[in-house]
């Protein structure tokens, strides 16, 4: 049928090309040592997406490790609360481990083991990425290193025992703002100086191709299982999606299975203490393209193309780049990306943890932050659908000194 | 335009030349020009500056200390290619190509392969950019001075040679500048195997420190690139507020150069 409300939106969801690209976005800048590599792991995700005993034991994985589906829930007080627009939160917090991570981590983990690799590595930023990775190096018997800046270390404690409770070594990086985007350079080390044993999990949706591409394919169960609960529950499609974005995972796989849909899409950068400020990590309002950590995306960076200090309150949004997909679906506006403030996202976290009782993690109270903004001033017919990507347990110490309190 | 780097390795025909590498503008873009000038005093028979950049996810501590020195001090591109128009008003013959990340470049903007190959640089060495990205840039003017690791197998080698010119680049170990040392024996053994795939001389670094390392590997290489080893010593001559940092620097490149002119005394006759 040539009907082009199917034929343009089937390409929104077919990229990217052969070498990695979404429109001028994403590709492949490494250095020559990690070429062949990168270009083995692409072989490999080729050959495992058409191995159906891979996708079993991912199945296998995600219902009975991780505990999916993970629930889609109408937030009725929250509703009641705001008093407009219907809202939908999908559970991602009660997934193992508290998070979306998860998600990529297990099909990550199943491709290394495919590829023989015997030892892990990983960079995070609040931690989330880091439990999850140490949660599956653990499940799978392989030593784990994880890379996380000096002032995350700080700033996420908990998540930092946690880590070591499951078995990884947590190596601290105080090079640089000493946070995500330095933990990355050092994984990037890493994995460089150890290409023969070494598989490196990257926790978002950047990185060299073949990595957006296979983060969004182990993130977009987020998306598919909220359409059809969502169908099922209202017997409809959102309106709108919202999710927050650092590097943009659980944005991505929110948003995939919807690009072809009537759903407006829009995606929550940190603001920080304002897009007016230099304090924020929103690089698709405040950078320009740029290439950093293997792809070509949106940067903060000054006029000489060095990259500045991102800031958020949340750890995990504290980055000065954003996937590349995310780039190109902001280039092509089929994704609005909109800012909210550290301060805003801290009022959403406590309204949250008052009205629903639900303590949501600092970057998923962003998200939140958004909808009860937008909520009243929508029909009550109307549905937004929010990721809540993780939960806030982590982010207590953080939130109590925003608020002036001694824990 | 007359090739330099052609030029150099004709002139130097039958010994190993010496390769150095600085991060450019490191400890001060104002001493850039007499550290250039020092190297080839001390024997560098070609120069690899770098272009510092705030995430060098290739570089090892030293490097990325010397990159942290220079932009702290307010290295930029335009600044680079400042100084090597200065260096080239007393020089015209030492090759100098600039190694860094691409970022910078971008940002430099479509002249940046005019304007410095206007200011005298001969070349490129872009980290991260494999050819599979090569039209991210025009480079008209400047030498593509490729890299190939120990990961680049037989398969890969024509990807990594199409397009390369000035020389080889052959990164001896697997990992960031100024780490592992590689032995000799394997060096050897790659040199062999890029050599008979390609005319352009091979350069070998990553790792090597020590006079008598680039004496090892001179031995084998058309040419022994020593760079994190240099920019340790600019950052300990700077630590101790050195007045004399070309001096120093000088000093160290000439036990390199002599180590690796007498790399094939024994072998040459």
């Amino acid at each position: 049928m040539p009907d082009i409300q199917t034929t343009k939106p089937a390409a929104l969801r077919a990229g990217p090309d052969a070498n990695g690209h979404f429109g001028q976005f994403g590709g492949r800048y490494v250095a020559e040592t990690l070429m062949p590599l990168i270009l083995d792991l692409e072989r490999e995700y080729e050959a495992a997406k058409a191995d159906p005993a891979f996708r079993a034991e991912l199945d296998y994985l995600l219902k009975h490790y991780v505990g999916r589906p993970s629930p889609l829930y109408f937030a009725e007080p929250l509703t009641r609360h705001l008093n407009g627009a219907k809202i939908y939160l999908k559970r991602e917090e009660l997934n193992h481990t508290g998070a979306h991570k998860i998600n990529n981590c297990i099909g990550q983990i199943l491709l290394a083991k495919r590829m023989g690799k015997t030892r892990i590595i990983a960079e995070t930023g609040a931690g989330q990425h880091g439990v999850a990775t140490a949660t599956v190096a653990a499940r799978f018997g392989l030593p784990c290193t994880i890379f996380m800046g000096a002032r995350d270390i700080e700033r996420q404690a908990p998540n930092v025992f946690r880590m070591k409770l499951l078995g990884a070594e947590v190596r601290s990086v105080s090079s640089g703002s000493q946070t995500l985007k330095d933990a990355m350079n050092e994984a990037l080390r890493d994995w460089v100086t150890n290409v023969h044993d070494t598989f490196y999990i990257i926790g978002t949706v950047a990185g060299p191709h073949p990595y957006p591409e296979l983060v969004r394919d182990f993130q977009q169960v987020i998306g598919e299982e909220a359409k059809a609960q969502l169908l099922e529950a209202e017997g409809r499609l959102p309106d709108v999606a919202v999710a927050a974005v650092g590097g943009g995972s659980n944005a991505i796989g929110l948003f995939h299975p919807f690009l072809d849909d009537p759903v407006e899409l829009v995606g929550i950068e940190a603001a920080g203490k304002g897009l007016d400020t230099d304090a924020h990590a929103a690089s698709l309002a405040g950078g320009r393209p740029g290439v950093l950590h293997g792809n070509k995306t949106y940067l903060l960076q000054d006029a000489d193309g060095q990259i500045t200090e991102a800031h958020s309150i949340s750890a995990g949004l504290d980055y000065p780049g954003i996937g590349p997909e995310h780039a190109w679906l902001h280039s092509i506006g089929r994704v609005r990306y909109e800012g909210i403030t550290d301060a805003e996202a801290l009022d959403a976290f406590q309204l949250l943890a008052r009205v629903e009782g639900i303590i949501p993690a600092l970057e998923s109270a962003h998200a939140i932050a958004w909808a009860a903004k937008a909520a009243p001033g929508m029909a009550k017919e109307k549905i937004i659908l929010v990721n809540l990507s993780g939960r806030g347990d982590k982010d207590i110490f953080t939130v109590a000194a925003e608020l002036g309190v001694q824990l | 335009m007359t090739d330099r780097i052609a030029s150099r390795f004709a002139a130097i025909r039958g010994r190993a030349g010496l390769v150095t590498f600085i991060s450019g503008g490191d400890p001060t873009p104002d001493l850039a020009v007499p550290i250039l000038h020092a190297l080839v005093r001390g024997g560098a028979d070609l120069i690899e500056i770098g272009m510092p950049f705030t995430d060098p996810m290739a570089d090892g501590p030293a490097i990325q200390a010397g990159n942290i020195r220079a932009l702290g001090a307010g290295m930029s591109v335009r600044k680079l290619l400042a100084i090597v128009r200065e260096f080239r008003a007393t020089d015209e013959a030492t090759p100098l190509v600039m190694m860094g990340y691409l970022n910078p470049v971008l940002a430099y903007g479509p002249g940046f392969a005019a304007d410095a190959s206007a200011a005298g640089l001969d070349g490129v060495i872009l980290v991260d950019l494999p050819p599979e990205e090569r039209q991210e840039l025009s480079l008209e003017g400047l030498h593509l001075i490729r890299l190939a690791t120990p990961t680049t197998d037989a398969a890969r080698l024509p990807t990594v040679l199409d397009g390369a010119s000035g020389f080889l680049y052959y990164v001896a170990v697997a990992g960031v500048t100024g780490q592992q040392s590689a032995a000799a024996a394997d060096v050897a053994a790659a040199v062999r195997r890029l050599k008979a795939a390609t005319d352009l001389p091979v350069a070998v670094g990553f790792g090597v420190k020590t006079p008598e390392q680039a004496e090892a590997i001179a031995a084998h290489a058309d040419a022994v690139v020593v760079g994190s080893a240099i920019v340790e010593r600019i950052g300990a001559a700077h630590d101790r507020q050195s007045n004399d940092i070309p001096g120093e620097v000088e000093a160290f490149v000439s036990t390199l150069s002599r180590a690796v002119r007498g790399a094939r005394k024994e072998t040459a006759a």
